[in-house]
């Protein structure tokens, strides 16, 4: 007790002296996390291909991510997961027999030209792995639209066509039998890898919003549009479609759910505050429609992402000014 | 003014509340005392001593004719060695009085039981006990008990929310002396006329809201109320408190005494209902020793005007090298540079952290997860101030609230970057305010 020490050089710093565990790194190891059901359910279905494609645009966008920042001398950012996950997200965007040369040119369009060119995470403008696969769909669509038959499909052929290709042949006065909406929902019809099962997007889907990695604004708002879209139209269509039972079909088919769960709510791309992001997923909705209904793609969800993701600074902007205005907020 | 169901954001920034079995222990009057002249929001004290003079506990040792200010007493009986200049964990300068200790602890001649007929005799005695905000503001108390609107309002707010990590002092004041906040809390509603009493308590305190009910009960009293907040960050906020309480929204530039409420922290009531019945001002105060580097954890109660060692030496010393030492929480309280700096009215918590507690990751870039608006109590956007701030465009910091922010840390808590935000946000208000904007 007699002889005291002091200390006069201590750390100095702003409060707070705590922060969270929950790190970049650890949010994307959750949205990895929330894919694996996905791509559990695609091995189900398709078989081992899906895990393999996936290891390589997984593996393919943490290089470019490496090899960029080394290239351009700048901090090592592959540990905070974020290539990882695009190449995830990318890869469930694609077909499972895709050529792995040409996701590798995914990737690269992906984590170099959308991200890397933009100042790396926070600043890319659009949503990596929607890019990645627009490029994909124009430059290869042989390859990106021949989707291989599931396991489960009572057919001798090996590949075959979408729900939505279906419905777009039906659309344009050709015969054919759309899928049942069960067999969407769990995903036995052919599809992107990790389109095929709206439950198993669910579940990864739940999985975040429980460990509130996304806030279900999006989501939510994404799918009900495109479920009240196709239900107004297909009811004032009327003919021989139940709208009922178009609306959960265009829910479940293509690249809804997964695009509302996993793409949408990239925050990089997607408004910051909750009016703003009501907008977003409304607008996603909306627009997905408008592109499967009216114009030559069968699919449109990466299409209204990628143009949502362009009005994002807009609605940010616009629901900020309204939300705080200006000084006078405080005199009420 | 009954339970109000919604709440405004908050944030689990756990509870780390090691010492609330801890009961308090009174501390040996230490060698020498430092006792700092800016101990009050508002103008500092000019020393009302000089080197060599005897001093006695209570004695008025610093004081000013400052409007927004509190009389400063001795904590000690001793003789004065020296007026010094130090500087402060602000780093602006502290006039401090150094007192070297004759541990005799003889009271002052004129310390008597105060007389008080009226609203203006009690605001004088509140003056003159030098009590200040003891939550943390350190708002001189007796301007707060003379609103000028004094018939708007209508109750009394007691804030025991404690909300802030590992810090129990004010839990420990709840269960000890209990007794002396009811007192107070019955005087300040007596002079001010106030209708009833809201005790704001965090759900984890249960044994203190108990304590209250008990006593209630037993003593009649049915205009004070304990109101059970969520153990979150920040509903010890002022204007968090507020708002849970009256459901009526504070922002800043209102005062409380507009929305017909005033607000007090627990401990400053508890002393007033002691001050009340001896009459001896504030010169001691109750806080928590924590953090991994103090041997053994403890509430304990020192003289104001300790420095931060001997308090750490009653508490076993230091256990290992501390790399960081905080007077208050980790949430809002201040990191100092040397644990020489002495103890002042409104300290409630020292902190001594070692290089793995008080390790803050680096900072990455921002992905825009939007974490920190939605931590927000008031729905700030804590990115969009850094933006602004980077650029440095005031106007922009201005029309996006900045001057809104209380800096409770939320946003910088929750950001899975690590970016420094509530850094920035006072770094923003500062440049509003030097921008002139209004």
């Amino acid at each position: 007790m007699d002889k005291k020490t002091y200390y006069n050089n201590l750390t100095v710093s702003s409060s707070p002296h705590l922060v969270t565990a929950l790190d970049t790194q650890k949010t994307m190891m959750m949205v990895l996390i929330a894919l694996v059901p996905s791509l559990v359910m695609s091995v189900v279905v398709f078989g081992i291909r899906p895990v393999i494609l996936t290891a390589v645009c997984m593996a393919a966008s943490a290089f470019f991510e490496y090899a960029y920042n080394k290239f351009m001398k700048k901090t090592c950012t592959v540990q905070d997961l974020s290539a990882c996950v695009t190449g995830a997200i990318l890869a469930m965007n694609l077909p499972s027999n895709f050529p792995y040369w040409m996701a590798v040119i995914g990737c690269f369009t992906a984590i170099v030209i959308v991200k890397g060119i933009y100042g790396g995470l926070g600043r890319n403008i659009a949503n990596p792995a929607i890019v990645g696969r627009i490029v994909l769909l124009l430059s290869f669509t042989t390859q990106m639209t021949t989707w291989p038959v599931t396991r489960q499909m009572a057919t001798d052929a090996t590949t075959g066509p979408t729900a939505l290709g279906i419905l777009s042949e039906i659309a344009k006065g050709k015969p054919g039998t759309l899928p049942s909406n069960m067999d969407l929902f769990l995903g036995f019809v052919g599809g992107s890898m990790g389109e095929v099962s709206a439950i198993a997007i669910l579940i990864g889907g739940a999985f975040l919003m429980w460990k509130k990695i996304i806030s279900p604004i999006i989501p939510v708002s994404f799918i009900a549009s495109v479920f009240i879209f196709a239900l107004v139209y297909y009811g004032v269509k009327g003919g021989d479609y139940n709208a009922l039972q178009m609306a959960v079909f265009h829910v479940c088919a293509g690249g809804v759910m997964f695009g509302a769960f996993f793409c949408a709510t990239d925050y990089v791309t997607s408004p910051i505050m909750n009016k703003g992001r009501l907008i977003f997923g409304i607008g996603c909705g909306v627009v997905t429609m408008v592109i499967r209904i009216w114009c030559n793609y069968p699919e449109g969800v990466s299409f209204a992402i990628l143009f949502m993701n362009m009005m994002t600074p807009l609605i940010d902007k616009v629901v900020i000014k309204r939300t705080y205005g200006g000084a006078k907020k405080n005199e009420k | 003014m009954s339970s109000n169901a919604k709440h405004l954001h908050s944030i689990d920034a756990g509870h780390y509340k090691n010492t609330a079995g801890h009961e308090t222990e009174v501390m040996p009057i230490p060698d020498v005392v430092k006792i700092s002249m800016s101990q009050h929001i508002g103008a500092p004290c000019q020393p009302q001593v000089k080197k060599g003079d005897e001093v006695k506990v209570g004695q008025i040792i610093g004081d000013t004719e400052a409007f927004v200010s509190a009389p400063i007493h001795s904590s000690v009986s001793g003789k004065v060695t020296g007026i010094e200049t130090q500087r402060n964990a602000m780093g602006g300068n502290d006039t401090l009085v150094v007192i070297e200790t004759d541990k005799k602890q003889e009271p002052a001649e004129d310390i008597k039981v105060p007389e008080i007929t009226d609203l203006a005799s009690f605001v004088a005695a509140t003056r003159a006990s030098g009590l200040v905000g003891l939550g943390g503001a350190s708002f001189p108390t007796h301007i707060k008990f003379n609103p000028k609107n004094r018939d708007e309002v209508k109750s009394l707010i007691i804030n025991g929310a404690e909300c802030e990590p590992f810090i129990t002092s004010d839990h420990r004041t709840m269960l000890e002396d209990a007794q002396n906040v009811i007192d107070g809390a019955l005087a300040v509603m007596k002079y001010l006329e106030l209708d009833d009493c809201y005790i704001g308590i965090e759900d984890n305190k249960k044994d203190a809201i108990a304590n209250f009910n008990k006593l209630f009960k037993e003593q009649g009293i049915s205009n004070i109320h304990t109101f059970e907040l969520q153990a979150r960050y920040p509903k010890g906020a002022e204007r968090v408190l507020i708002y849970e309480v009256t459901g009526k929204h504070c922002p800043a530039g209102v005062l409380p005494a507009d929305l017909g409420v005033i607000v007090s922290n627990v401990t400053s009531i508890a002393f007033l209902g002691q001050y009340l019945k001896d009459g001896v001002p504030l010169t001691k105060k109750r806080m928590t020793v924590d953090g991994d580097a103090v041997s053994q954890p403890k509430n304990i109660i020192a003289p104001i005007g300790t420095q931060i060692h001997d308090i750490v030496e009653f508490c076993g010393g230091y256990k290992e090298e501390p790399t960081k030492i905080l007077m208050g929480g980790p949430m809002m309280g201040r990191a100092v540079f040397s644990d020489e700096m002495p103890v002042v009215k409104n300290n409630n918590a020292i902190l001594a952290f070692s290089k793995k507690q008080a390790y803050i990751p680096e900072e990455t870039a921002c992905i825009n997860c939007g974490r920190c608006h939605h931590a927000c109590p008031f729905d700030l956007l804590p990115t969009a101030y850094a933006d602004a701030w980077e650029r440095k465009d005031a106007q922009a910091l201005s029309d996006l609230q900045v001057m809104q922010c209380m800096e409770c840390g939320s946003c910088s808590f929750v950001c899975p970057a690590r970016r420094p935000l509530a850094f920035m946000n006072k770094l923003g208000k500062a440049m509003v305010k030097e921008a002139g904007i209004k």
